[in-house]
């Protein structure tokens, strides 16, 4: 038991072995073998079309919530073979996503930020506003957002949204965030104040980001995975690759622009 | 460039024509609704403006118009009667409709959603007599035997009866309600982990709620216009009812029984016209109310419409 728990605790957050993903049996992903370690982050470049998505769906297992996806090979996460979670509910629980296009749902920021609670059943009002108040300071929001807690998410701007998506996500308390793609409709200003948050956040979870733009792989990921028409080409130190250092030259092009 | 080119040619002709045409189509529901206004507020103006007591009309039980030395006008029991029957109605139609449409827009799947969608149309054009019948011949002594009344025409009966009628539509309507709600919401919800359940009552009924305000209030609105299932299984007695088992009269069933007999321009035929204005009025109302609610709930509040998440795309 107790052996069980070290190992468990010295799994890395992430461990995908021969991992493929198929699409009512057309093949999307296949080959993928890759370990996560904890509290880094983990940058997945690549094309459009590539995968990317597919693997962050098969971490938190939302196949089981798309029709026709089916998943091969293992995906652990701390140790834990995903599959073998008897309810998929409490593993979703443990890992926040943030999707490309801010998704602020039809209610007030204050039950945005609280719903996650809300779900476990949490009731007590002084409770959640610890909870929202602390989750929206940690993405960056609380300052504009403080003085109207009440007013619809889904009136914020584009950038506001994708942060109090982020709120969101941290007010799962997660272990593992997924990030999808974050930037794509958010300002520079507003993308550059979620890459300093990301960098604080990784003291305390492992972040998965994938990322349409190479140079924000740089920035912040620590190891970077470059995906291909459903290849893991390479996955690599961030700076190794950046410098020149890639095994595969597809991967040197891709970074250099010179396809996209 | 050319004066050649600048020609009336078929088609900008067929286009002047089709203008034309739709805008008629679209004058004439409005010349109709306005044409059927005028007529029943002038059938009844006579009794409105003479032996007309609001008083009497709004709170009297009382509706004995063929009484030979006094004859009076009391709809009260029959606005009684028209509103317990839809409102036990809705209590019927609106769980039965509401799980519909929730199993057909986020349960079922492929053909069996199809399926069921095309039975639920199917279930909606079923003529009201049909319905009128069913109430009559096994609603009637159904009811009779296991509550052991003395008779089986009353409010349950009829409330039961318009309850079914109107669930198909107002599933209908509920979802559509139910599909106008974004799946990235639902996809959010779900990878915080929320079971589907959750999902539906913390996102998909809240943000969907106007369109199911809507559904309900077409409901009521049907429920106020239907005539003749209720005048077949209510027991079409002019009551005040206290129980579920009293018979009753409809509004709208005591103009479609008492109009053929009645000399034309008479004080009761001028008391009949008066209360098909105030159907016109209640149900008018109610469908306004049910637009404005489809369009996004009252007009100045502060959760006015419902804006499109963000949509600046890469
Ligand atoms: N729900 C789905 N149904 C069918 N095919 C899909 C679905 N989602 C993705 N695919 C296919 O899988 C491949 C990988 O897609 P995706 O993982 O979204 O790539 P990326 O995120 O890198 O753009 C693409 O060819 C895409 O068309
Ligand atoms: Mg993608």
């Amino acid at each position: 038991m107790v052996a069980g728990q070290d190992q468990a605790a010295a799994a890395p957050a992430i461990d995908v072995a021969d991992l493929a993903i198929r699409y009512g049996g057309q093949l999307a992903l296949a080959g993928v073998t890759l370990q996560v370690p904890r509290n880094e982050i983990f940058g997945i470049i690549g094309p459009a079309n590539s995968g990317k998505t597919s693997f962050l769906r098969a971490v938190n297992r939302m196949d089981l919530l798309t029709p026709g996806m089916t998943v091969e090979g293992s995906v652990s996460v701390e140790g834990k073979e995903v599959r073998s979670w008897r309810n998929a509910y409490a593993l979703r629980r443990r890992i926040g996503v943030v999707f490309p296009l801010p998704v602020g749902l039809p209610m007030t920021i204050y039950e945005n930020v609280a719903l996650s609670a809300r779900l476990r059943g949490t009731r007590n009002r002084s409770d959640l506003d610890v909870i929202v108040e602390r989750c929206l300071r940690r993405a960056a929001l609380w300052d504009e957002v403080k003085d109207r807690l009440d007013s619809l998410g889904s009136l914020l701007s584009g950038g506001q949204q994708q942060r109090l998506t982020i709120a969101r996500a941290l007010s799962q308390d997660p272990s593992i965030l997924l990030l999808d793609e974050f930037s794509i409709a958010v300002d520079p200003v507003t993308t550059m104040r979620i890459e300093e948050v990301l960098a604080e956040l990784r003291a305390e979870m492992t972040i998965v980001m994938v990322t349409n733009l190479v140079q924000q792989a740089r920035r912040l990921a620590s190891q970077t995975a470059f995906f291909l028409t459903g290849e893991l080409v390479e996955v690599g130190e961030t700076e190794t690759l950046f410098e020149g250092g890639a095994r595969d030259e597809r991967t040197t092009a891709y970074l250099e622009g010179k396809f996209g | 460039m050319n004066a050649a080119a600048d020609r009336r040619d078929l088609s900008w002709w067929v286009d002047k024509v089709a203008q034309i045409l739709v805008l008629a189509g679209g004058l004439s529901a409005i010349v109709f609704i306005v044409g059927i206004f005028l007529f029943i507020g002038r059938e009844g103006a006579g009794f409105i403006f003479e032996g007309f007591s609001l008083r009497e009309f709004l709170l009297s039980p009382r509706w004995t118009p063929t009484s030979n030395h006094n004859p009076t006008f009391g709809a009260l029991a029959l606005i009684a009667g028209t509103a317990s029957v839809t409102g036990l109605a809705m209590v019927v139609a609106v769980p039965f409709s509401l799980g519909a449409a929730i199993y057909i827009g986020e349960f079922a799947t492929g053909r069996g959603r199809e399926t069921l969608k095309v039975l639920v149309e199917l279930l909606a054009a079923i003529p009201s007599v049909v319905w009128g019948f069913v109430g009559l011949s096994i609603m009637n002594p159904l009811i009779v035997r296991v509550f052991d009344a003395p008779v089986g025409l009353n409010v349950l009966n009829s409330g039961i009866i318009l309850g079914l009628m109107a669930a198909p539509i107002m599933t209908t309507i509920a979802e559509d309600a139910l599909k106008a709600v974004p799946d990235t919401y639902r996809e959010a919800a779900e990878a915080m982990g929320a079971t589907r359940w959750q999902v539906i009552l913390k996102v998909v009924l809240p943000a969907g709620r106007n369109g199911l305000v809507a559904a309900t209030l077409l409901g009521v609105g049907r429920g106020f216009g239907e005539t003749m299932a209720v005048l077949m299984a209510s027991g079409h007695a002019v009551n005040l009812p206290t129980s579920p088992f009293d018979a009753v009269r409809a509004l709208t069933a005591t103009i479609a029984a008492e109009l053929g007999e009645t000399a034309e321009g008479s004080e009761h035929w001028q008391a009949l016209f008066t209360l098909g204005i105030f159907l016109f009025l209640v149900t008018f109302t109610i469908n306004f109310l049910a637009d404005v609610f489809v369009r996004g709930g009252l007009p100045g509040r502060r959760r006015r419409g419902r804006r499109p998440v963000a949509s600046a795309n890469p």
